[in-house]
């Protein structure tokens, strides 16, 4: 375990009594002694500060960077205005995903986050295709979410209360230059927070005075990412789920699809053009399982109660506290209309869950 | 009280025994959302997997201690599966089973050798 790499802010995790747990190569706290229920609830009705420093944090610098990155990506970065940000993904020239990124726009450069565990496989990517990459190693990275996120990080940085959802933004606290985004992966209003590694400690404390935010830990950034209908890579997608299937077709702007004019030009455009055109096969959907037992990753999902081939599997699946019942994600035939029941092998036994739209709890962002 | 190895606790009530889940396992699992029980008048033998616990971290087993009958299930659990955490060694019993031979139970670790097992 000594190889396990830490954020800057390790000591202080196991000074506030988290369990810590391999994650991404990283020592990370899984809970804290609230527990994963708890600090799901408080993050949707307070605040909850994540340490999510074991992300990569890039910058690609120049003006042509947005043109660059585009031939990696189905996304219009061209039309991303400075300062703000967009959701997109490195795509495969079989169609597949590589990883799932934030991209913003800096005025002279890019600054782009991405998965812990595709953090060098992506950095080789852009390297491989993009000049002067440059992987942010001296900082930390927070996100703070929740309802009282804004009340609270505006009370230590005035300013970032004006941000709209996906705005970015450079602010000083206490001498310390913050790289801001008003974005999480909770479903919730919030901020991301990108802090010199020296400071990164002294600024978690004082979000941590407040009494409105607890620290929050990975169990209950799973189920609120699941909750909020969020793919997690590695699981939800990868190298063998298109875009289009994962239903991430509202990320492509029309310019890079047919007929657009900046079309294609991306790894496995042929497959992805084509299915948003034709329609995928398969498609991410929500279940609701019946009852309280949860499906979780790995589940078969049936047609029928009884007999018959599966149709889909489960990519993540749990127990939701703010929706009170079990959640799951699933790749089913295409023309699964919702409302549909489908069946889960648990334990032996097919249980009937349905087919829902996500999120499975609205998103609370300030657009 | 008696503790299994696989922290279950097992409280004799007459010629019944209760079966519940330890303090220790019940922290281990993290919040329970979601607990199965056998049904009433199963025969089950040693070792079988009757009940399941889901927490928000995973699913686990209990496994009947002993062969017996159940003759009670908890069915509060369905409802509050959070007792789990809340009062394991009360409230949150899962089962009451007649055993095939109540002197078994006699075989058990006793709590301070289950601290000492738990560490």
């Amino acid at each position: 375990m000594s190889d396990l790499k830490r954020t800057p802010l390790y000591d202080l995790h196991v000074e506030l009594g988290a369990k810590m747990v391999p994650f991404a190569g990283y020592d990370m706290p899984v809970q804290y002694p609230l527990g994963v229920m708890k600090e799901h609830l408080h993050t949707r009705a307070r605040a909850g500060l994540f340490d999510v420093s074991h992300m990569g944090q890039v910058i690609l610098p120049g003006a042509d960077a947005a043109r660059a990155l585009e031939a990696l990506v189905p996304v219009s970065l061209l039309g991303l205005k400075e300062g703000r940000q967009r959701y997109a993904m490195f795509t495969n020239d079989a169609g597949g995903i590589l990883d799932d990124l934030m991209v913003a726009n800096r005025g002279d450069h890019l600054f782009v986050v991405v998965n812990a565990a595709c953090k060098e496989a992506d950095l080789a990517h852009m390297r491989a295709h993009i000049d002067g990459v440059e992987e942010i190693t001296d900082r930390a990275l927070l996100a703070l979410q929740g309802p009282a996120a804004e009340g609270v990080l505006e009370a230590l940085v005035p300013g970032v209360g004006a941000m709209r959802f996906m705005d970015v933004g450079v602010f000083v606290w206490n001498g310390a230059e913050l790289w801001i985004s008003r974005s999480g992966y909770t479903g919730e209003d919030g901020y991301e927070i990108s802090v010199p590694e020296g400071r990164a400690v002294d600024f978690a404390r004082a979000l941590l005075a407040d009494e409105a935010v607890e620290p929050i830990g990975l169990g209950a950034r799973d189920s609120l990412r699941l909750e909020a209908g969020l793919c997690l890579y590695g699981h939800d997608i990868d190298t063998a789920t298109s875009p289009v299937e994962a239903n991430l077709a509202w990320a492509i702007q029309k310019v890079r699809r047919a007929g657009g004019e900046r079309e294609g030009g991306f790894p496995g455009a042929d497959r992805i053009l084509k299915e948003l055109e034709d329609g995928p096969v398969r498609l991410r959907m929500g279940l609701r399982p019946e009852g309280r037992a949860p499906m979780r990753e790995g589940v078969e999902i049936f047609a029928s109660a009884e007999g018959g081939e599966p149709i889909g599997r489960v990519t993540s699946g749990g127990f939701g506290p703010s929706i009170e019942a079990p959640m799951a994600m699933a790749y089913l035939p295409a023309d699964t209309e919702e409302g549909t029941t489908v069946y889960g092998e648990l334990r032996g036994k097919r249980l009937p869950a349905q087919v829902v739209p996500m999120p499975f709890r609205p998103a609370t962002y300030k657009r | 009280m008696k503790f299994t190895e696989d922290h279950e606790w097992l409280k004799a009530e007459g010629d019944l025994v209760i079966v519940g889940i330890t303090e220790h396992a019940s922290e281990q699992l993290g919040d329970v959302v979601f607990v199965e029980l056998p049904d009433v008048g199963d025969e089950v033998s040693k070792g079988d997997e009757i009940c399941v616990i889901e927490s928000v971290k995973a699913a686990s087993d209990i496994l009947a201690p002993l062969d017996g009958e159940i003759v009670a299930i908890n069915e509060d659990l369905a409802d509050n599966p959070g007792l789990v955490n809340e009062d394991p060694l009360g409230k949150a019993w899962f089962f009451k089973m007649k055993l095939a031979d109540q002197s078994a139970l006699e075989g058990f670790m006793d709590e301070a050798a289950y601290k000492d097992f738990i560490g």
